[in-house]
């Protein structure tokens, strides 16, 4: 028996070694076996380009049209990105207001609720009427429609101190300011985190939406363009490079989470958690 | 000059009610003194008040009626001269034993003010404590790394590394399992033989307080009042072996019968 025991955990440990890499390669797997059931579909059924077009052809039509669809991407991540620093900032202040002041919450709650049940496709017509087309409808869009969850989510890591902490803090003589800097906002940065994949995501499909509605660039624009000349290629393509852009944020914000606040996930011996506080 | 200093801690007939004039009444009459640097340990029958006087001490709360008064001032407001732990070791998970230990310093004034230009001695200061506590080695550890019962060392630490005139601790060791708990009573011994702090240890455990405390307080059930106290002769340092010796064990009988008498009265009380 103890002679086996080595080799046994040579063989866990290669066991180990062959789980991650599936890991690591399933998603890529996924990807490609979509596309392939998806470009067999096309071909077997042959279903017309202009409802569903293969995967080579949407392919073919990003290497002709990749300059136009670089740019307006551009100006999508410009967009988007300026709209969500936007509900970062607003959303942290208001977040950190809603949770240490149970006078604002009760005050401010009902509305934002309200306000986030209200369809922001209705309100980019108004704030092109006060903007007019282009940048700053799209901007806003991308801002009101991801500025709710990170509000939510810091009022949530920060009314939720444990009280006994709270004392703790109180009788050695620290202001509602202390705390909350020392305690409430660390404490809140796990869910402030967790929300802004969120809002990444959804930024996005708040900046297209307006681009879509009215505006003079970006990829949402593109895909009206083009769907108008029935180049339903072209629309798949502006589809595909907004996913592609959408799991790139979403990757930037896990990557920032993990950096910053990995005691959060009790990451043991990780040498990433040098942080003193 | 005097023969008899004022007592540091004194409590004077005082009442606690929570959510207004019909709100229960957690405690009613209750006065006592502490000196300057005694352990007193406040036993009782649960919910008696006991973590209720631990919040007036600190200024937490005012009380109802009548005064509270340490270090010769009517306590109005939080004391920055107390510490205090609680059976909860609630240590921040983001920050390392050490800047855990050192939290009070970045809030209470003077450390507050002089915390970045003597870093050095502060942090000097803070690796001593943790030794005292058996933590050395432990300063970059997060908490969530540690044991339960070295979680609360570190508590402790950071209930005493402002040099707290006055600790206050409800029931610090009431989560942990017997062998640390008594590992931590003696750890409790060696730290207030070093710093003589006037403590007030708010515990359900009478070993332990009869361990630990110079002077045992008894609290009758809610609304909750001292009604009875006994002096512990035994000089320090105690031995873990004189818990089971026949006049220990007496002592813990003892009053443990009186709480029973206290909790009695509760139910005649009630009816």
């Amino acid at each position: 028996m103890p002679a086996d025991a080595p080799r046994s955990a040579e063989a866990l440990a290669e066991a180990a070694r062959r789980r991650r890499r599936l890991e690591a390669a399933l998603p890529w797997l996924v990807i490609a076996g979509m596309f392939l059931v998806w470009e067999a579909a096309c071909r077997l059924f042959s279903i017309p380009p202009f409802i569903l077009p293969a995967p080579s052809l949407i392919a073919e039509s990003m290497v002709k049209w990749w300059q136009p669809l670089l740019t307006n991407a551009w100006a999508t991540l410009v967009t988007t990105f300026v709209g969500f620093m936007m509900a970062v900032v607003f959303g942290l202040a208001l977040g950190v207001a809603v949770g240490s002041s149970v006078l604002v919450y009760r005050g401010l709650y009902p509305l934002l609720i309200a306000f986030n049940s209200v369809p922001k496709v209705a309100v980019v017509p108004i704030l092109v009427i006060w903007f007019g087309a282009g940048f700053w409808p799209a901007v806003l869009t991308a801002f009101l429609i991801s500025f709710f969850p990170i509000v939510v989510n810091v009022a949530t890591g920060i009314a939720t101190v444990e009280p006994e902490l709270r004392d703790v803090l109180r009788a050695l003589g620290a202001s509602s300011r202390d705390i909350i800097a020392k305690v409430g906002l660390p404490r809140a940065m796990p869910y402030f985190f967790a929300s802004l994949k969120v809002a990444i995501t959804v930024a996005f499909v708040g900046s297209i939406i307006s681009e879509t509605v009215a505006a003079n660039e970006g990829i949402g624009h593109l895909m009206l363009v083009a769907s108008s000349r029935f180049d339903v290629p072209l629309v798949f393509a502006g589809l595909i490079v907004t996913g592609i852009m959408g799991v790139l944020m979403y990757w930037v914000a896990v990557t920032i989470e993990e950096r910053t606040t990995g005691w959060a996930t009790r990451g043991q011996n990780d040498p990433r958690l040098a942080m003193g506080g | 000059m005097t023969a008899h200093p004022p007592p540091f801690v004194q409590i004077h007939d005082v009442a606690m009610r929570y959510g207004g004039v019909e709100g229960t009444l957690a405690l009613r009459h209750a006065t006592l003194d502490v000196a300057d640097g005694e352990f007193v340990a406040v036993v009782g029958p649960s919910g008696c008040g006991k973590s209720t006087l631990m919040r007036l001490v600190t200024g937490l709360w005012p009380p109802t009626e009548g005064t509270v008064i340490v270090a010769g001032r009517e306590v109005s407001g939080p004391l920055s001269i107390a510490g205090m732990a609680f059976q909860n070791p609630t240590l921040l998970p983001w920050r390392t034993i050490q800047a855990n230990v050192m939290l009070p310093l970045e809030v209470v004034q003077p450390h507050r003010r002089q915390l970045r230009a003597q870093r050095a001695e502060y942090v000097a200061k803070t690796r001593d404590l943790l030794r005292l506590v058996g933590l050395a080695g432990f300063e970059a550890k997060f908490p969530w790394q540690l044991s339960g019962g070295m979680q609360q060392r570190a508590s402790l630490c950071r209930a005493l590394i402002h040099d707290p005139r006055l600790l206050m601790l409800d029931e610090p060791f009431g989560a942990l399992d017997v062998f640390t708990r008594e590992d931590l009573w003696d750890v409790m011994q060696a730290v207030w033989m070093a710093k003589k702090p006037t403590v007030i240890l708010v515990t359900h455990d009478l070993k332990e307080a009869v361990y630990l405390a110079d002077r045992v307080l008894i609290m009758s059930a809610r609304p909750g009042r001292i009604i009875a106290e006994r002096h512990i002769p035994y000089p320090r340092p105690r031995r873990l072996d004189q818990t089971y010796e026949a006049e220990f064990q007496a002592i813990v009988h003892e009053l443990r019968d009186r709480i029973s008498e206290a909790r009695k009265g509760e139910v005649a009380d009630a009816r």
